[in-house]
């Protein structure tokens, strides 16, 4: 292992930085050569999307209820009110 | 008694975008104002759950902030988009309320509310050998494994998506705002980086140090799950 060699325990803390595209291309270029040669550092970045995948159907769906609305429409009655014409 | 029936004029305004419904609402349209209610009330209400423990406080920060929306709309210049300027407002006032009640609450052992600033890693440092390991130093000892072995059904089973929904529930308030509108919502992170009134770095922070506890709480329950069916 040579001093440029990332090491996986900072590689786990870049993968957001390299999903959002921000890392610097010398980094980036790190980031990538270590991936071709450590599988469970590929294996950590596949767990990372899938996260990010599972998170984005985590919502329950149920339909919410918003709260106060005749109390809200009310108070825009009254700024309409007050609008000038 | 306002009638909140929807009208075939509120089922139009629906259809329209934010910009178009900000133009209606800035002509005093009723409708407009109602799809935008039903648009980002339940998103708002689950924000400020965030930030604020007790729930009728939490929708009183919704209320304030419509209201507020209300009578900032005239001075409104349209420099950040409509949502996200609704939603700077609506963090800024939940973070403060939330702040008030945890300082009013005997019992404010809230673990949601921690610091941010003094994060773990993103991973245990004992799943790494040490910095000093002659061969292989900061690699894993525990290697994470191959998700793609696992069934889909389990992935996005109700239980699985439970743990998440529990997993993100107890980030603290800021990274909870973060991962719902980026990873939920979908929003870009300029989006969020303006609702938040954060840096394009920080919001990364914020984001990194969120997904990085939801995986490590999948993990764990995926793993158990993996021992348990081989035992």
């Amino acid at each position: 292992m040579s001093a440029d060699d990332l090491a996986c325990q900072e590689l786990v803390e870049l993968v957001t930085s390299y999903l959002e595209g921000r890392l610097p291309r010398g980094e980036r270029r790190r980031f990538e050569r270590h991936l071709g040669e450590c599988e469970p550092c590929v294996h950590y970045v596949e767990q990372m999307r899938e996260t990010i995948r599972l998170v984005g159907r985590s919502a329950t769906g149920d339909p919410e209820r918003v709260p106060g609305i005749d109390r809200l429409l009310d108070a825009f009655r009254d700024w309409n009110r007050e609008q000038p014409a | 008694m306002p009638s909140t029936q929807a009208t075939p004029r509120r089922r139009e305004a629906h259809l329209l975008d934010d910009e178009r419904l900000l133009e209606a609402l800035r002509q005093g349209d009723e409708d407009a104002f109602m799809a935008l209610v039903d648009r980002y009330g339940a998103l708002m209400l689950r924000v400020a759950s965030m930030y604020v423990r007790t729930p009728s406080v939490a929708e009183e920060v919704v209320q304030e902030t419509w209201l507020a929306v209300l009578e900032g709309i005239g001075r409104f210049e349209g420099r950040s988009t409509l949502k996200t300027w609704m939603f700077r407002i609506l963090s800024n006032r939940a973070k403060t309320r939330g702040e008030r009640e945890a300082r009013c609450l005997p019992f404010s052992s809230c673990a949601a509310a921690g610091d941010e600033d003094d994060d773990g890693p993103a991973v245990d440092a004992d799943r790494f050998l040490s910095a000093d390991h002659p061969q292989w130093p900061g690699h894993w000892a525990a290697a994470p494994r191959d998700w793609s072995t696992v069934p889909e059904v389990r992935l996005v089973s109700r239980e699985t998506l439970g743990l998440i929904r529990d997993a993100i529930g107890r980030l603290p308030d800021r990274q909870q705002e973060v991962i719902l509108l980026r990873d939920v919502e979908g929003w870009s992170s300029e989006e969020v980086c303006e609702a938040l009134a954060v840096s394009e770095v920080n919001q990364r922070v914020l984001l990194h140090r969120a997904r990085s506890k939801v995986r490590a709480a999948l993990e764990h329950y995926l793993d158990d799950a993996a021992i348990g069916a081989v035992a």
